[in-house]
């Protein structure tokens, strides 16, 4: 396994999807290999980071108008 | 209408800590007993993935809004209907993806879900590999850089906006993909049977969009750091 070829199976060996042979394949050329160390901790790092972005909330207007709308929705009981 | 200044339209980047919701019968009784502190957990848990998701069909902030509330509407008209084939989030989400696309066809912001053309190619610059005559042909030329940590709380907050920009910056189906899966935590299972997509493709989509995370990051660490490499 080459370096090119390793960090495009990086997801997939996260994932835990890799056959066993090319996992086999994977992990032996990272024990050697720092470049592709380096590399997957780097894919680590940006799924951290991107775990830290909170989008934007609701407005307290929709959020007060579906408390509302729940408040009031007809029910059976 | 007005919005409210503090909420609207601004980028929240807080790691909000949220006590894990019930099992999916405990919120299924609740809300069907019209339990308003549950609701409202589940409102302020799901509501930000909900406007992120909602936003890569639709045009506008204001709009991803009113799919969200929309959504919601949708969910207390069919929640005594709902048999609980799936979890209530991916039934809640599935809601919300088809009442998005809806409305992303009338404003004519349609995503090719179902479209074969795979996003190929390779995800790292070819030209950071060694050429096919080098005794370590498609080893890497330099080692990329080992990035420094972001402790201090002014270059996190930096790191941030830069993963933030690259998000935005996605195709639309990488960009969803990116944000259930790394944002909102669900699982490739969820992912997949929730956009109707294959394995397969979904793992390429978030693949290609953690890639194209990591490059943007190493870009602004390489400019921060002096661009030494
Ligand atoms: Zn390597």
């Amino acid at each position: 396994m080459t370096c090119a070829q390793l960090v495009e199976l990086v997801t997939a060996f996260l994932e835990g999807t890799l056959d066993s042979e090319t996992e086999r394949r994977f992990v032996e050329h990272l024990a050697i290999c720092e470049g592709c160390e380096i590399y997957l901790d780097q894919i680590r790092r940006s799924i951290d980071e991107v775990g830290r972005l909170r989008a934007e909330s609701l407005s307290e207007e929709t959020r007060d108008r579906l408390l509302d709308a729940f408040r009031n929705f007809p029910r059976d009981s | 209408m007005s919005r409210t200044p503090s909420s609207a339209g601004f980028v929240h980047y807080l790691r909000v800590v949220v006590t894990p919701l019930p099992p999916d019968e405990v919120l299924l009784a609740a809300l069907r007993a019209g339990d308003e502190e549950v609701f409202a957990r589940l409102l302020d848990g799901w509501s930000a993935s909900m406007l992120r998701l909602a936003r890569s069909f639709v045009s506008t902030a204001a709009s991803a809004e009113e799919v969200v509330q929309d959504t919601w509407l949708a969910v207390f008209q069919g929640i005594g209907r709902f048999e609980g084939r799936s979890s209530l989030k991916t039934w809640v989400y599935r809601i919300l993806v088809n009442t998005a696309r809806k409305r992303g066809v009338r404003e004519q912001r349609t995503v090719p879900w179902a479209s074969l053309s795979t996003d190929d190619g390779p995800t790292v610059d070819q030209s950071r590999f060694r050429g096919p005559e080098d005794p370590y042909p498609d080893g890497w030329l330099t080692f990329p850089k080992i990035w420094p940590s972001t402790e201090s709380e002014v270059l996190a907050r930096e790191v941030r906006g830069v993963v933030a920009a690259a998000l935005e910056g996605l195709p639309a189906r990488q960009r969803v993909v990116l944000t259930l899966r790394d944002i909102d935590g669900q699982s490739a299972d969820e992912v997949c049977s929730l956009l109707e997509i294959s394995t397969a493709n979904q793992r390429v989509l978030l693949h290609r969009a953690r890639a194209a995370v990591r490059s943007h990051l190493e870009q602004y660490y390489a400019a921060t750091t002096g661009g030494a490499s």
